[in-house]
């Protein structure tokens, strides 16, 4: 297990780029879920009555626009 | 051609009139120089070979500070807007738009380079070579750099944001322009290089105002 | 024939409604999670657990297993977005417009996956992280197109108006690569010292090859289904004030 672990004396550098690997694979994996979750509960929260409607992040579309200009 | 020739003489005919403006960016291509051998410790034998690659990267910076204001008024006064409406053919329009505006940024860096490369001692042998990648490639660099002062015409950010967007499009330029400068300077013959930096030159002819037009056309949406 | 354009035809139209999209593409996305994330997780294991060690770079050759699917998927991430702007160039389409936007933080990020993986695997092999290879360099290039692509979005106002511009970067930027990748490659294979020019591997054994076939399946698939969930929450942004979109969220 040890000697696997070790990789012949290049563990240090197989682990560490699998390690980057997976760290850059579950972020852009997660990315998109916390964005959604984000944009939802923004729109809810302006949604809900008697609340201060939240304002975006400037880069919200203009209302009723149908895509093309 | 028409379009082309009226163009070329109104942008012209414009920088011509702003002349210090048209002094700029010839000014900073010699100012960058003289600090990088500042900088460098004034010894001269430190540059050598070196120099060429040095001042190239130098002139594209030159470039692209130049290129960034170049749709700038014409698009306040609505002058664009007016091209972008009746040139004809818009192609040999904005070809004429940005050889006038090489005429006063690439041509005056490619012809007094052998001055500016005084500073940084470059031998005569490597001077001529270096002024002839320079008058070869810097077409390139401004047709190059104005889609990226076409697209970012419209948003009112700056030279960094052109910078950002034109610069990786200049590496093949600037691998083969101071990839000559260098083999002169070695001692070798860059004639292959030249030849590649005529053939980029064709092709952005050829291509960059398309983009051009497409990147100003997308611009007037804002 | 015809059967098969009309549902093509069909399934494009479809695909430019967002709710439409939205509606149809949950599954799909989990799925291509799930078989993605599976696959790598096989892959990886095989090629860190199982695959033979190299002669001549000893296990260091098995950070390839990760370092190609990152670098050959930056790349072509990068030519998808240029053809989702030129569809959105063309016909206005704006799932391509949001294609862009989700595609370009995935791409940048992999794109940085590929030059660190690259990096570590240099420090054993040839003696130093960084060379000015042509491979590397290219992908060096190609981090700094990613990095226009996201400036030149955040630097337009307007999120519809930014991915035409965006369109036209990518599809300048598209023309541009083969000629970048190939002045690269000329210059550093006359300007290089000697030493530490990286040729070709003659041939590689298939038992080395199948962990790579396997994580760049997985690799393509869970990030097809990255980029549809990120395409899912563009959409959710865009139309917060379509009443589908309110009635999805009030649902939840």
């Amino acid at each position: 297990m040890m000697e696997w672990l070790a990789m012949g004396g290049h563990g240090v550098y197989v682990w560490s780029a699998y390690a980057l690997s997976a760290a850059a694979l579950v972020g852009v994996g997660v990315w998109p879920w916390l964005a959604l979750r984000r944009a939802r509960r923004r729109i809810a929260a302006a949604l809900a009555p008697n609340q201060p409607v939240a304002s975006g992040d400037g880069k919200r579309p203009e209302p009723g626009q149908g895509g093309v200009a | 051609m028409n379009a082309f020739a009226t163009q070329f003489r109104r942008d012209f005919a414009i920088s011509m009139r702003h002349g210090a403006e048209a002094m700029n960016p010839i000014a900073f291509f010699a100012l960058a120089a003289f600090l990088l051998g500042l900088g460098l410790g004034r010894s001269t034998s430190r540059l050598d070979e070196a120099a060429g690659g040095a001042l190239w990267v130098l002139a594209l910076f030159a470039n692209v500070l130049a290129v960034e204001g170049l749709f700038g008024r014409d698009r306040e006064d609505g002058s664009l807007e007016q091209l972008l409406l009746h040139a004809k053919p818009l192609f040999a329009a904005l070809l004429g738009k940005v050889t006038a505006h090489w005429m006063v940024s690439g041509l005056p860096i490619a012809v007094l380079s052998p001055l500016v490369a005084l500073l940084v001692d470059v031998p005569p042998s490597g001077m001529f070579v270096l002024a002839l990648t320079l008058l070869l490639g810097t077409p390139t660099l401004a047709l190059v750099g104005a889609i990226g002062a076409a697209l970012v015409a419209g948003t009112g950010r700056g030279g960094l944001l052109v910078a950002l967007l034109v610069m990786p499009l200049y590496v093949p330029t600037l691998l083969f322009g101071s990839g000559a400068a260098m083999t002169a300077l070695g001692g070798g013959d860059p004639s292959a290089e030249l030849l590649w930096l005529a053939a980029l030159m064709a092709l952005s002819i050829t291509l960059a105002p398309f983009g051009i037009g497409a990147a100003l056309r997308v611009g007037q949406e804002y | 024939m015809g059967i098969a354009t009309e549902w093509f035809r069909r399934t494009f139209h479809r695909m430019g409604s967002p709710r439409w999209f939205f509606a149809g593409s949950r599954g799909w996305m989990l799925g291509l999670y799930l078989v993605g994330g599976a696959l790598i997780a096989i892959g990886s294991a095989w090629g860190l657990g199982f695959a033979p060690t190299d002669r001549l770079q000893g296990n260091s050759y098995r950070i390839l297993y990760v370092h190609v699917p990152a670098a050959h998927l930056a790349e072509a991430v990068y030519v998808a977005i240029a053809i989702a702007g030129a569809v959105h160039l063309v016909w206005r389409m704006k799932m391509a417009d949001l294609a862009i936007a989700a595609g370009a933080p995935v791409g940048m990020t992999l794109t940085a996956a590929a030059l660190a993986t690259g990096y570590i695997w240099g420090i054993p092999t040839w003696g130093t992280g960084w060379v000015w290879d042509a491979r590397t360099t290219s992908m060096l290039v190609l981090l700094f197109l990613y990095f226009g692509l996201i400036a030149l979005r955040q630097a337009v106002p307007r999120a519809e108006r930014a991915a035409l511009a965006v369109s036209v970067l990518a599809i300048v930027g598209v023309v541009n690569i083969p000629i970048i990748k190939y002045s690269v490659d000329w210059f550093t294979t006359l300007h290089q010292p000697a030493s530490i020019r990286i040729g070709e591997r003659p041939s590689i054994d298939p038992s080395m090859l199948w962990p790579l076939a396997v994580n760049a399946l997985g690799y393509y698939l869970f990030l097809v289904g990255v980029v549809i969930a990120a395409l899912r929450a563009k959409i959710i942004e865009r139309e917060a004030k379509a009443d589908w979109v309110r009635t999805w969220v009030q649902g939840r």
